[in-house]
């Protein structure tokens, strides 16, 4: 289902759609952003993991973020999305400042992440992990928990959602099954079709193709490219730079907790500063023949 | 060997009020661990709290400390069923000092909190002082406060008989009362489990990050799991108490938690019947053990110097301990655990 699906013309080196015409340069501002970051800093006792002075996220648009290892990714992650607190910054999500940063209260307001490390909940049946994804469920209080009829008909209509991203991401066979049982790519898979229970605005993916065989990269890939055509917004980190070239459409390049560059793909691998982040300033000179 | 003594009394002892506290403190066990994965090594503390909160109030009333005529409630017994509902906020109490510093933290922050909990509520409950202000009783405990439920109790006076054992009608009384308790407990805990509600606490006790990144505020289920399952188990307190007629401090030492995981572990963690089986098999075990060598050594069966009248008693708890042994590497998941759930690594 991957071929066929949003074909988005990419020229040599600028940017389709919305992007078009936007300088490449770090912390540059884009028509319509999603999400906001200003001056963030995250220092673990003497070392800096993130200190972004700004950043945006265009709305409807898959956004790689990619870095050398230790380049405070997914610290970066972590903190937009309340996993960890910032010692300085503001950021805002869909025009709104965000203050308390919990978060469940996040995940609520539509920022849905994913795991480096996939959280299937083993014990629970795949279906149950689907169903647990969805949002604003009345049974889930303690009281109307106690009485069936008052989630009864939600509870359907949460179980017939969660039937067909299950069959649109080719897990219906596994529905009964516990999470336990899947394999590390149907997990990523499931992880993913859970996110979309709570009908995100932003979903956010960790390191998606980590793990993954080739084959089900390219049917995750797919399931990223759809998600943009539904009118999501996606960010993910990964490494690998054929699946960052493949779908992004804009590139934010970090390396020692900054951005240091951003662009879409193409503009990436050019880049002189980025060249010097992956593989040293200098790379092409040959030690040995100094003078 | 009196062999219809044997059974009969081994029989009683599995369903006495006894193995009916220890049912209900590891049904609020289940809630805590078996669902929401909270490592509460405190349950005797709620059991205390249960049982000092019904036997004072239903007592003597908590002393009025200033002179002159005491305004109500004070200085006055209530009646036992005010007193019982009085139970209910107590636990809550408890359950919110537990956990509102270390349900945040990592489960082992729980694990030491409540187990010091537990002691600090039986060394307070022993102190003299705490007796004068709230009439816990000190060391001797409280005695003296079931008159309420003698009274309506219909077969009050009365003695029946299990085959050859012998109880008299508060016991009887009490025995129906603890068991249409746990049937109670353990169908709102079922109704609970196949819920939404119910649903948040299991992912919660497979991995807090993952139901936070879907929006659940895994702190207020936590809480709500300890004070359901802290409720549950101080009524275990109640029924010990009001079965056996007296509330005294050293009933809740770490004992009573740790006999209550025993029956938790032995049923099966996380499973509705479980603490339900596991109670039954545990008194099975003490019971049977304490009457079978209680004979056995009376009619010197077996040699004096290896075991004898006054030390036996010893020897049930090694049987106990061998048979949970035994337990563990044959049927990790329990008696009724699902075999497939322990093939995963949970953490």
């Amino acid at each position: 289902m991957s071929a066929e699906t949003i074909p988005v013309p990419q020229p040599a080196d600028g940017a389709a759609g919305p992007l078009a015409g936007i300088a490449h340069e770090p912390g540059v501002a884009k028509p319509d952003p999603l999400l906001v970051v200003d001056g963030m800093r995250r220092a673990f006792g003497g070392l800096v993991a993130v200190d972004v002075a700004h950043v945006e996220f265009q709305r409807g648009c898959i956004t790689g973020l990619i870095g050398p290892n230790g380049a405070g990714k997914t610290t970066f992650f972590n903190l937009i999305t309340g996993f960890d607190t910032p010692d300085a910054g503001t950021w805002s999500f869909d025009g709104k400042p965000i203050r308390k940063a919990s978060p469940y209260r996040l995940a609520r307001s539509g920022m849905v992440r994913t795991f480096q490390l996939t959280k299937s909940l083993t014990r629970l049946s795949v279906l149950e992990n689907m169903k647990l994804g969805a949002l604003d469920q009345r049974g889930e209080s303690v009281f109307a928990g106690l009485l069936k009829p008052l989630w009864r008909d939600q509870e359907r209509e949460i179980e017939q959602r969660a039937d067909d991203l299950l069959q649109r991401f080719k897990l219906d066979h596994m529905r009964e099954e516990f999470a336990g049982n899947l394999s590390g790519g149907q997990r990523k898979l499931l992880e993913m079709a859970r996110a979309l229970m709570a009908d995100p605005k932003l979903i956010m993916l960790d390191e998606p193709m980590a793990g993954v065989n080739p084959a089900l990269t390219q049917s995750l890939l797919g399931h990223v490219k759809e998600l943009r055509a539904e009118g999501r917004t996606v960010i993910f980190v990964e490494h690998d730079m054929d699946v960052v070239n493949d779908i992004s459409d804009w590139v934010v390049v970090m390396a020692e907790g900054r951005v240091l560059a951003e662009g879409p793909p193409a503009s990436i691998g050019a880049n002189p500063a980025v060249i010097d982040a992956y593989l040293g300033a200098h790379h092409d000179l040959d030690l040995g023949d100094e003078q | 060997m009196n062999w219809p003594l044997i059974i009969s009394n081994t029989l009683f002892t599995a369903i006495s009020i006894q193995a009916i506290a220890y049912v209900l403190a590891a049904i609020g066990l289940n809630m805590h661990f078996g669902f929401t994965g909270l490592l509460n090594f405190g349950q005797a503390a709620f059991g205390a709290v249960g049982a000092y909160t019904f036997a004072v109030l239903a007592g003597q009333g908590i002393p009025w400390p200033a002179s002159g005529e005491p305004p109500w409630p004070f200085g006055q017994p209530w009646p036992w069923w005010a007193a019982a509902l009085a139970v209910i906020p107590a636990a809550m109490v408890l359950a919110l000092l537990l956990g509102i510093p270390t349900l945040r933290l990592r489960a082992d922050y729980l694990a030491i909190v409540t187990i010091a909990a537990a002691e600090i509520i039986r060394q307070a409950l022993i102190a003299p002082k705490l007796d004068e202000r709230f009439g816990t009783g000190g060391a001797d405990g409280l005695q003296g406060f079931t008159g309420g439920i003698e009274k309506i109790n219909p077969w009050n006076g009365r003695t029946f008989y299990l085959w050859k054992q012998p109880f008299d009608g508060h016991q009887a009384f009490m025995i129906v009362a603890g068991w249409s308790l746990v049937a109670l407990c353990s169908v709102g805990m079922w109704l609970l489990m196949r819920s939404p509600w119910g649903r948040v606490l299991k992912s919660i006790r497979e991995d807090e990050d993952a139901a936070r990144s879907l929006g659940k505020n895994v702190f207020a289920y936590k809480m709500q799991s300890l004070i359901i399952g802290g409720v549950i188990g101080a009524f275990a307190g109640v029924v010990f108490a009001v079965g056996g007629r007296a509330a005294a401090p050293n009933d809740y030492a770490t004992a009573f938690t740790f006999f209550a995981w025993t029956v938790l572990i032995l049923g099966g963690a996380g499973r509705i019947k479980g603490p339900i089986v596991g109670g039954l098999i545990f008194w099975l075990i003490i019971g049977f053990t304490e009457v079978f060598l209680s004979q056995v050594t009376r009619n010197k069966v077996v040699p004096t110097w290896l075991v004898n009248e006054n030390n036996f008693g010893l020897l049930r708890f090694m049987f106990v301990g061998l048979g949970l042994a035994t337990l563990v590497v044959f049927r990790p998941q329990g008696i009724f655990g699902d075999r497939r759930e322990q093939a995963f690594d949970v953490r």
